[in-house]
């Protein structure tokens, strides 16, 4: 089975602080991660490839950093790493990201199946996996957080969560999936992984080896611009409430009164 | 790319404090980009005093005639034959901004043995709705569900679509934009029309509610975005009001689809869903076990809201991971939430920290919980939500 995992790497939020008189974010001591929900996207490629053979290759785009993230993912069990970096592509929002993924994965060949997160944690959008399947012509679904692959080893049931309930979906591969964290249990990297992580070449391709036009990727190809932002402030607002459990609770009950709660 | 000029530049350094990629520092007293480490975020032309920085797009690409897209979308949602409410908060929004664009609120209705529900949305704002009721339509399918409304936009032109920010409406609108080639801002909690240029202000949280982004969609058509449930508020329905109902039979080539559904289950529904409900009460590790998990349960019923869970109640197996609240699930900002037994690890706050009043109950008074609360409350959950209980029991008459 050809699997192919799209990662991000995204600031952690363990050391993301926020000026809140600038509007942004805060750069010292930010340590980059790759998102949290990829790491269920990445266990389930592996455990599909432990059970059906193949590859699992891992895509990312983002600044040259980013190879840091792929390198994890190899130390993991990913069989390679490419990252999709290049001056052209930066400014990209989630149209021009899809084009500039589903381009790198159209020069990798046939694809079984394409695994994401749920969404990235630093944009929130949770577009970029439905978008990439429309791209590259694939059935989808997002939020899955239970799968399993029928005899013929092509068919695949898979569990969607929303807001009542989930449904119970068929589709037949190849396919797109977007994944919830509660699909699997990451696994930790092995030590013969960091061995062969710290080795590896990881593959650079920028606009040029994709054969993307100039003018769908990055800020050219992107449809949306920010044009502000802001920090929203949280009041501080903390008042403890004092005495005894009852006095607590009392005190607690006149607020609930006063806020119309009650 | 991004361009210093020069002669507005004094070298202040702010571009540089605000710099996450270390892309932009001052030289000389000029400021100088980097721009291989530049990813064209904005953060530092927004925050530049002497409006120094601009960024140029690539000129001349975006010289598409924008006049005929004209009206406001808004794509119902209707789950089990009930709209949801996201759909008719909507449409008041959407009132709101035709007012100012001159123009009208036009509801796309999908789904089979729907149609009942059109008055429905006439009589919360909309001048127009299309219907498009097809046996294929009653199971959601993103195939579906897109291409019908990538087709209808493609041919009708709306200047505006706006649909919930939904398990439905997050995964299948993305679909339509990829289409339309156009963009979609996701999750917006604020809508405006800059008035110049007609360009429709989208807000919106990332990372996790602590950055707002205003998003702007200037060269493409139509302006796309999914809204959060429960952040505007809907109109009282009128049954005055007069609109025109229009049924579309969708072509047979839009009907096709890979995925099947092969069942819906419903789950045992305890109270609203979370991102819709007033009042949340989760619970964490303080609760101990399962059994206490009762207690929360009992206090949301209550206050007619909803139970949450964090990463540790989920772990533990006593609440199901799609009540899981922060960083890796859902986030919320209910009017009430209540962290019981909650420690206030960062992936938790982030997804509930935006809520109006936050309650926290915990045994532990340095609990980090406590730096985001309204109300701390120092103790057991095993103790204060049994005396709580009975307080608010008591107010009740019960």
């Amino acid at each position: 089975m050809n699997i192919v995992v799209c990662i991000k790497q995204v600031p952690d939020a363990k050391t993301v602080r926020f000026d809140t008189e600038k509007g942004t974010l805060v750069r010292e001591g930010v340590e980059a991660v790759i998102n949290p929900f990829d790491f269920h996207a990445l266990e389930a490629g592996f455990q599909l490839k432990d059970t059906y053979g193949g590859e699992v290759t891992v895509l990312s785009m983002g600044p040259p950093q980013a190879e840091n993230a792929l390198k994890e993912a190899l130390s993991l069990g990913a069989d390679k790493g490419i990252l999709l970096s290049d001056r052209a592509f930066a400014g990209a929002d989630t149209l021009a990201t899809t084009y500039t993924l589903a381009k790198a994965i159209e020069k990798l060949g046939p694809v079984d199946l394409v695994l994401c997160g749920k969404q990235a944690i630093d944009g929130d959008t949770a577009q970029v996996g439905p978008g990439l399947a429309v791209r590259l012509g694939l059935p989808y679904v997002t939020c899955v957080n239970a799968l399993s692959v029928l005899d013929d080893g092509k068919t695949m049931h898979l569990r969607r969560i929303n807001e009542d309930g989930y449904d119970m979906l068929e589709l037949e591969m190849p396919a797109l999936l977007t994944v919830l964290a509660s699909l699997n249990t990451p696994r930790l990297p092995s030590l013969k992984g960091k061995m062969r992580a710290r080795k590896a070449e990881i593959p650079v391709w920028g606009a040029q080896e994709l054969g993307a036009e100039p003018g769908m990727v990055g800020l050219a190809g992107s449809a949306t611009q920010v044009v502000s932002t802001s920090v929203p402030t949280f009041e501080a607002r903390r008042e403890m409430l004092e005495g005894s459990a009852e006095e607590q609770v009392e005190a607690l009950i006149s607020r609930f009164k006063e806020a119309g709660i009650l | 790319m991004l361009k210093v000029d020069i002669e507005k530049c004094t070298g202040c350094g702010e571009c540089e404090e605000s710099c996450t990629f270390e892309a932009i520092f001052v030289e000389d007293e000029v400021a100088v980009v980097d721009q291989d480490a530049c990813t064209l975020c904005g953060i530092c032309v927004d925050g530049c005093p002497e409006g120094a920085l601009e960024i140029h797009g690539e000129e001349g690409l975006l010289a598409t005639d924008l006049s005929p897209w004209r009206g406001i979308w808004v794509v119902a949602e209707c789950r089990s034959g009930v709209l949801a409410p996201v759909t008719l908060e909507l449409l008041a929004k959407s009132g709101e901004l035709a007012g100012e664009l001159d123009t009208e609120v036009t509801a796309v209705l999908m789904g089979h043995e729907i149609e009942s529900r059109a008055q429905e949305l006439i009589f919360h704002g909309a001048d127009r709705v299309l219907v498009v009721d097809h046996p294929e339509l009653a199971t959601f399918t993103d195939e579906v569900y897109g291409n019908i409304l990538a087709d209808l936009a493609g041919r009708e032109r709306p200047e505006i679509i706006l649909a919930g920010a939904t398990a439905m409406g997050r995964s299948y609108i993305p679909r339509v934009a990829t289409i339309l080639k156009t963009g979609l801002t996701a999750d917006c909690t604020g809508l405006d029309i800059r008035a110049e240029d007609r360009a429709l202000l989208q807000t919106r949280p990332a990372f996790g509610g602590n950055l707002l982004a205003t998003i702007v969609c200037p060269g493409h058509r139509p302006q796309m975005a999914t809204v959060r449930p429960h952040v505007m508020k809907a109109n009282a329905p009128d049954p005055g009001r007069k609109g025109e109902v229009i049924r579309i039979l969708p072509g047979e080539d839009l009907l096709s689809h890979r995925v099947q559904v092969l069942e819906s289950v419903k789950e045992q529904a305890e109270g609203p869903n979370l991102s819709e409900a007033d009042v949340i009460v989760t619970a964490g590790r303080g609760f101990e076990q399962e059994k206490n998990v009762e207690l929360a349960r009992e206090l949301a019923d209550l206050l007619g809201g909803t139970v949450g869970a964090t990463r540790a109640a989920v772990d533990a197996g006593w609440l199901s991971g799609r009540t899981q609240i922060g960083q890796t699930g859902v986030t919320v900002s209910p009017k009430l939430y209540m962290a019981c037994g909650v420690s206030g690890a960062i992936q938790h706050i982030v997804g509930m920290q935006g809520s109006e009043i936050i309650v926290a109950i915990n045994k532990d008074a340095e609990a980090p919980i406590f730096d985001v609360t309204t109300y701390g409350l120092v103790g057991d959950v095993k103790e204060i939500l049994p005396l709580l209980i009975q307080r608010i029991q008591k107010e009740r008459g019960l």
